[in-house]
């Protein structure tokens, strides 16, 4: 570990440093600041800021970023609205880690790949223009979707598949204290050409809250397929709030874990499902729109079936139709 | 003085006629509170005035030499040193009593110590080390894949009448190839050491469990006399094969500490404990048996492929168990090796029986299913009268017990066919494993010390590795001098104290116990005397001696402290001694995904006199859960260009957390053997792993019709097949 600099952010001012890094549970940020993957030579530390509260606003509800991940899924507000997020944060990492993980550094968290975090490896997202072990390497738990030829990383967030099937939106206070507010598409960037650049924040930001609006109508359901029953991530994950009306599927929102650099959603998959019964035929042909661009990179190939699979089981659960 | 044993004849059974009752009563632990209250102090928790601290360098390529610049990092904040001389390659193998391979300037696997950076605090070292600059000459010409190996080198082999006739006649047969990824121990404490010197004497503080070995490979490593090295590892925790020889930061702290003089510490990183320590190695096995129409065995072949590190004298035996388990005329073995450019491989709890009873309790599984057998009565149509290849009689032997009582326990008679018993989307599925582990006896000394107040000391270099050491040995004592247990205190882990066997092979309870109950008795017979009758009629319990007409308290009949030295030594005897024991696992397999979750298992386990049921129970548990990570988790993943793992954590590196841990259940078939060693024990640390992993693989298949042939059995090797 670089040794670095240590300041407590007493206000919102001190957290606008462009030249430090923040940090808040340091789940993440502590174990790549000591393999020197992260060597920050400043941190601010914002645990003491008012951005702890859950609020309740006109259609919306207002989580702070500071908010810990054990707080938000047991929160009653959060339990009984937003089923699938609580259960998504209860799916990831352990019980002491969620006691310390916030809401704003869990979005921030970065990959599992093996090759980024052995600094002995080359790696595009650690060091760009390096190369990329794994795409022809150990690959099992790496992405099918949304890769590109220099990076095929995933993001390893449960409670980020649940939000962007939520339509959250990230407030994010700029330096000048303006807000922006973003959803996790625009907050997330594909690797393309610059996989190190991972998401739209500039030096300065500040995650100070997530938005999430109404929960759309339905059933939520949030399941994780893993090597072991806790603490491991992903292979796949699939976060689902669907609605059925009349014998037809009259709201859907879906998103993927496991599969690709961001929480993947594609509303193509909804669409083809709204206004239609459920069948098992419509349910291969979401699997079928879903899973057209998907590549496999070897070690990773299983993942597409195994989606396929697990798509169809998830919506059979949530219309009722068998399977 | 000493009381000597040979073990080469059959010994009474002392410990069932003695008074005080404590021996295998489930006692807890009485270091328990020191540990969960943090106040047992492990190696990596002493502290020594102007202690330095060293921070591993790993090498950065698999393959080539290197040259540390140290020039790079002198003028960085708490710089002391750079050392590269009397470097490990990697952790010493059980036993070896000499100084692992040490190379200069030569690289062979990546995350190979080929440094120690010391400086004045953690911090800094961890930070030079990173900061370091080596100047590597690569060579390009890695072997890191164990699926490209061509030129295996046949090592033992052995055959007996003609396997292949056998199976060509056969009415049943089976030819099935496994294979199982490299496990690391993943004990809970990571290699640490803090080494000072004093003149030529060196003292280490170190977590090892051989001390008696381990002197004399620091000493070789260092090239000094074994006389000037002192270790102390009272507290050791977990090591399941991975601490039998020293390793890394023990070596690097000694040299660092004679460089600067002054005391220095080095605490190995997980990342550096799964790659410097020795992992158990992959292993290909082909396994072929035959049966007769009545279900008799009348083939086995087990022959296997597995790797190390150049000079490296360790080859997992993974046939162990296989020579003695089944009957059947008709043998082959065979083990084939190659050199690879990866961590080395070495001793993980039981060598041998954890991988090598994955692949044989499956083919047993798979050859009960084509003969139209239930698996246990397979079994137990197939223990043969005497050992298969030597004709020697059994010392003891309690599998068909073990089997029956078990499959009761467990309510085996519902047990149905693949795919039907089924609940939503899970199938359910149960499966059966023998469990089989050589039982070993070892050399051992320890002195035990009954004083005038009635209270006893037993003192030994033996250590405690979670076992439950100190616990056995309190009990041994008190049992054979009447005395209640809290009356009784052990010294372990201190190389002053008399060499024992220490722990490793499942030999240390019955090794070391076997010298304090000589010990003790040889007080016995001294109180005996003083009281004037034989040691025959002499009776011992709280604290009073009767014997003859006389009944005296110790207390007055002991004018000062009586010390007797326990030896004792294995002796010759032709029979096959082994622990037995049949494992039974219940499992969930999800029909969309794959996913197994184990629901409840039962070990039925015999190994002798248990010394204490509760820490006896503990280690069959740790075994089950063991087996449950073989099964389902547990796998070293390596980059097959450059050999190097990919998992070097415990995030990635899955073994079993609690929720993958169901109800365990233990039964002990009550046994003795005369055999084994005065105290008529056997091993359990390593009985309770061995077959417990296939009868969860076994009941994989029986939930649903899948057999995973390669371990572990993750969701995506069993889904494509639902």
């Amino acid at each position: 570990m670089k040794p670095f600099d240590y300041v407590r952010a007493a206000s919102h001012g001190d957290a606008h440093d462009n030249a430090a890094r923040i940090i808040a549970g340091g789940t993440n940020l502590l174990d790549l600041m000591k393999h020197q993957i992260e060597t920050p030579t400043k941190l601010v530390d914002v645990t003491r800021l008012d951005m702890t509260e859950i609020e309740e606003a006109e259609n919306s509800v207002r989580i702070g970023a500071l908010v810990s991940n054990s707080d938000l899924a047991a929160d009653p507000l959060i339990r009984e609205r937003y089923g699938v997020l609580s259960r998504a944060l209860l799916a990831g990492a352990s019980g002491q880690l969620r006691n310390k993980a916030t809401t704003g550094g869990n979005l921030l968290q970065r990959t599992r790949c093996p090759y980024f975090y052995d600094t002995t490896q080359p790696c595009n997202k650690r060091e760009p223009g390096s190369g990329c072990m794994a795409m022809e390497g150990q690959n099992r738990i790496l992405a099918i979707l949304g890769t590109s030829d220099k990076c095929i990383a995933t993001h390893p967030s449960d409670m980020a598949v649940a939000m962007r099937v939520l339509d959250a939106r990230v407030e994010i206070e700029k330096p000048d204290g303006q807000i922006q507010l973003l959803t996790l598409d625009e907050l997330y960037r594909l690797p393309g050409d610059t996989p190190h650049e991972e998401t739209a924040l500039e030096p300065g930001d500040l995650i100070v809250a997530v938005h999430l609006p109404d929960a759309p109508k339905g059933k939520h359901v949030y399941r994780k397929v893993r090597d072991r029953s806790s603490y491991a991530f992903a292979l796949v994950s699939v976060g689902a709030v669907v609605h059925t009306d009349g014998g037809k599927i009259t709201d859907a929102a879906l998103a993927f874990g496991g599969l690709g650099p961001r929480p993947w959603r594609d509303t193509e998959v909804e669409q083809t499902l709204i206004g239609e019964a459920p069948s098992e035929a419509l349910f291969e042909k979401a699997a079928d729109i879903l899973l057209a661009d998907a590549k496999g990179y070897g070690g990773n190939d299983f993942k597409i079936p195994l989606t396929r699979r697990v798509l169809k089981s998830v919506l059979g659960e949530l219309t009722g139709a068998t399977q | 003085m000493t009381e000597h044993l040979k073990m080469d004849k059959v010994q009474p059974r002392l410990l069932d006629e003695t008074g005080q009752g404590v021996i295998s009563t489930p006692m807890p632990r009485p270091e328990g509170p020191l540990k969960v209250s943090g106040r047992a102090t492990y190696a990596a928790e002493w502290k020594a005035e102007n202690m330095a601290q060293g921070f591993m360098v790993r090498a950065g390529i698999p393959k080539g030499s290197y040259k540390i610049d140290a020039d790079s990092v002198k003028d960085m904040p708490g710089f002391l040193g750079v050392y590269s001389d009397h470097m490990v390659r990697n952790s010493a193998q059980g036993t070896m009593n000499t100084n692992p391979v040490q190379l200069e300037h030569e690289i062979q696997y990546l995350g190979q110590p080929i440094a120690v950076v010391v400086a004045e605090t953690f911090e800094q070292a961890r930070h030079i080390a990173e900061s370091l600059k080596v100047d590597y000459t690569r060579d390009d010409d890695v072997a890191g894949d164990f699926d490209a190996v061509t030129d295996w080198k046949e090592g033992s082999s052995q055959d007996q009448g003609d396997l292949d006739d056998a199976i060509a006649k056969a009415a049943f047969a089976v030819d099935s190839t496994y294979t199982t990824p490299p496990h690391n121990s993943a004990a809970m404490e990571p290699h640490a050491a803090l080494a000072s010197w004093d003149g030529d004497k060196v003292t280490v503080r170190a977590s090892l469990q051989m001390l008696g070995y381990n002197r004399n490979e620091i000493a070789d490593s260092l090239g000094i006399d074994a006389a000037n090295v002192r270790l102390l590892s009272p507290y050791v925790g977990g090591g399941f094969g991975s601490k039998l020889g020293i390793d890394p930061a023990s070596v690097s702290a000694a040299v660092a500490s004679r460089h600067l003089g002054r005391p220095v510490r080095v605490v190995l990183h997980r990342n550096n404990v799964f790659e410097m320590i020795n992992l158990r190695t992959q292993t290909r096995q082909r396994v072929r048996l035959a049966a007769d129409s009545n279900g008799k065995m009348t083939a086995v072949g087990h022959e296997n492929w597995q790797t190390n590190l150049p000079d490296e004298p360790f080859a997992e035996p993974v046939d162990t168990a296989t020579h003695f388990l089944y009957g059947g005329e008709n043998r082959r073995y065979g083990q084939y090796t190659a050199v690879l450019n990866r961590s080395a491989s070495g001793s993980v709890r039981a060598p041998g029986e954890a991988v090598g009873m994955l692949a044989l309790e499956n083919a047993v599984d798979e050859l009960a299913e084509v003969a139209g057998i239930d698996p246990v009565e397979f079994r137990l149509r197939n223990i043969p009268d005497t050992h298969p290849e030597n004709g020697n009689a059994y010392s003891s032997r309690s599998l068909a017990q073990c089997l029956e009582e078990g499959a009761e326990k467990f309510g085996w008679s519902q047990r149905k066919s693949p795919k039907e018993r089924r609940e939503g989307e899970w199938f359910i599925g149960m499966g059966v494993a023998s469990a089989a582990r050589t039982n070993i006896l070892m050399e051992s000394k320890a002195r035990v010390t009954l004083n005038p107040d009635g209270t006893a000391l037993v003192e030994t270099d033996m250590t405690d590795i979670g076992t439950g050491t100190y616990a056995i040995l309190g009990q041994i004592a008190a049992e054979m001098l009447g005395l209640p247990t809290d009356k009784v205190t052990v010294e372990l882990g201190d190389t002053d104290l008399p060499t024992a066997s220490g722990s490793g092979g499942s030999w240390g309870a019955s090794s070391s116990g076997s010298s304090v109950f000589l010990g003790a008795k040889a007080i016995r017979a001294k109180i005996a005397d003083r009281l004037g009758c034989s040691p025959e009629e002499l009776r011992l319990q709280d604290g009073v001696a009767t014997g003859g007409n006389n009944r005296r308290p110790l207390t007055e009949l002991l004018e000062g402290p009586i010390s007797e030295e326990g030896h004792i030594e294995p002796g010759d005897q032709d029979v096959a001694q082994a622990g037995f024991g049949a494992h039974f696992a219940e499992v969930a397999v999800n029909s969309v995904t794959g996913e197994v979750r184990v629901r409840r298992m039962l070990a039925s386990m015999a190994a002798g006199r248990i010394l204490n049921a509760k820490t006896a129970q503990s280690q069959v548990w740790g075994g089950q859960i063991w087996g449950i990570g073989s099964a389902l988790t547990e796998e070293i993943q390596h980059d097959r260009r450059t050999g190097h793992i990919v998992n070097n954590d415990l995030a990635e590196y899955h073994v079993p957390v609690n929720l993958d841990v169901p109800d365990l259940q233990v039964h002990f078939v009550d046994e003795r053997d005369d055999y084994a060693n005065p105290i008529q024990s056997k091993g359990i640390g390593e009985l309770g792993l061995s077959g417990a992993g296939a009868a969860v693989t076994n009941a994989i298949y029986n939930a649903c019709g899948v057999r995973v042939y390669d371990y572990p059995a993750t969701p995506d090797k069993i889904f494509p097949h639902l």
